[in-house]
């Protein structure tokens, strides 16, 4: 009998926008256009758009910064109160473009989008959580029992990594000088997949499956593994271990080699850019689904939306198994890379 | 003639993406699947190991589904 007040509330939580979607009259000229939607939602944007009741959009506008390219003035201005000469290209994914003789002109862009508030939003939670945390341990003395509650779980995080993860892959040595960088990539692209999964405010926007963010982590990682590699990390790239016939008047090893050097970032930035951008996506493919069926009529509309809910139930649990995931992977892989420049002779 | 040459090559570069994501997702899933049956072979071997094993099987299922997701993000670039 308990079980059953628990199952009635479940549905009827499943059931909630019902009545919101009863109310909202389709103009007939506009169609679900469901791969735009998605595609809008994935993509950054010049305003944070919170929500849309009836008529009224709810949002903010961000600050738009241009330099413009032929005069070299700056600009700063929204994305209602644009300067003659600029437009929003339609074919460049509505980035800020400037008209020069006739020819579309990108400017130089430094404006505040959608990704770049995020990111400050996870900056400041992440320095409010680990200042806090900080704290604790500059209070306590290092005889006192260890921490419980919220700074205890963040220990235990931390030490996991560290110990788990860094110290095993690069060894005691050096292991301390690339800690601090490992660990800030692991928080920074947890806490953004999970904010990335918040449907209102704080979260929402798209972070980690934006390629030109994991290609800037994914460069970090780059610079760390080769501008400290030592003397034999090179000498394995150049002049590998193997028949002298595959290096010397062909470099084939060595060419082969060099491109792996390139190969195993790229692989990184790839693997996070995708796994997030295919969650997000697979996401609100589902709740598109439910508006989707509403159209269809009440039958198609109950049916739908009670499968699209219990799926995104699902896919937003994967979802947070995969924020873990992908963020513990990449720095795992980021440690085993730098592991492998620091190699000693003779492993 | 010639409109209607590049209306086919549009829609076949469309067709090539879903098919090639499609193959793509089969590796995937072998891939994964054999991955979750050694995995629950070894827990049945050894139940107190079950934590490790189940660690190592999430990590080299998020390796698999990177290789994947190269397949689909190449495939993405032909819609």
């Amino acid at each position: 009998m308990k079980q059953l007040k628990s199952i009635c509330l479940l549905l009827m939580l499943a059931l909630l926008p019902l009545p919101l979607m009863a109310n909202e009259q389709k103009e007939d000229g506009e169609a679900l256009n469901i791969p735009e939607l998605v595609l809008e939602h994935l993509a950054d944007a010049y305003e944070w758009h919170i929500t849309t009741i009836g008529d009224k959009h709810i949002g903010f506008d961000l600050p738009i910064i241009i330099r413009s390219s032929q005069t070299g003035e700056w600009f700063f201005c929204t994305a209602h109160t644009l300067p003659d000469g600029f437009f929003f290209n339609e074919e460049a994914h509505g980035k800020i473009y400037e008209r020069v003789d006739g020819a579309a002109v990108r400017p130089l862009d430094l404006s505040i989008t959608r990704n770049v508030l995020q990111i400050w939003i996870v900056v400041a939670v992440l320095l409010v959580v680990f200042l806090c945390c900080a704290r604790w341990y500059k209070k306590h003395d290092k005889t006192d029992k260890a921490p419980g509650g919220f700074v205890g779980a963040m220990e235990m995080l931390v030490m996991m990594i560290n110990d788990d993860v860094i110290k095993s892959s690069i060894g005691e040595k050096h292991y301390k000088k690339y800690a601090p960088y490992l660990l800030t990539v692991f928080f920074f692209i947890f806490f953004t997949n999970l904010l990335g999964l918040l449907p209102i405010f704080p979260g929402g926007s798209n972070v980690t499956g934006n390629i030109n963010i994991t290609f800037f982590l994914a460069v970090c990682t780059f610079l760390a593994v080769n501008l400290f590699g030592n003397r034999e990390y090179w000498k394995d790239i150049f002049w590998p271990d193997v028949p002298v016939f595959l290096k010397a008047p062909i470099p084939i090893m060595p060419a082969i080699e060099l491109f792996g050097v390139f190969t195993k970032p790229f692989a990184l930035m790839i693997r996070l850019f995708a796994n997030m951008m295919a969650g997000h996506a697979m996401i609100l493919a589902f709740t598109c689904v439910i508006f989707l069926g509403w159209t269809l009529g009440p039958a198609m509309g109950t049916g739908l939306h009670l499968f699209s809910a219990i799926m995104l139930l699902f896919m937003n649990t994967l979802e947070l198994l995969v924020a873990f995931v992908q963020a513990y992977v990449f720095t795992m892989l980021s440690a085993v890379f730098i592991g492998l420049a620091h190699k000693e002779h003779g492993h | 003639m010639i409109t209607s040459l590049l209306l086919a090559a549009e829609g076949l570069a469309q067709l090539g993406c879903g098919i090639g994501a499609g193959i793509a997702v089969i590796g995937a899933g072998l891939g994964i699947g054999k991955i979750g049956g050694s995995a629950v072979d070894a827990i049945a071997r050894q139940p107190e190991a079950s934590g490790q094993i189940f660690t190592q099987m999430i990590l080299t299922s998020a390796f698999v589904e990177g290789c994947a997701l190269f397949a689909i993000a190449a495939c993405a670039f032909l819609i």
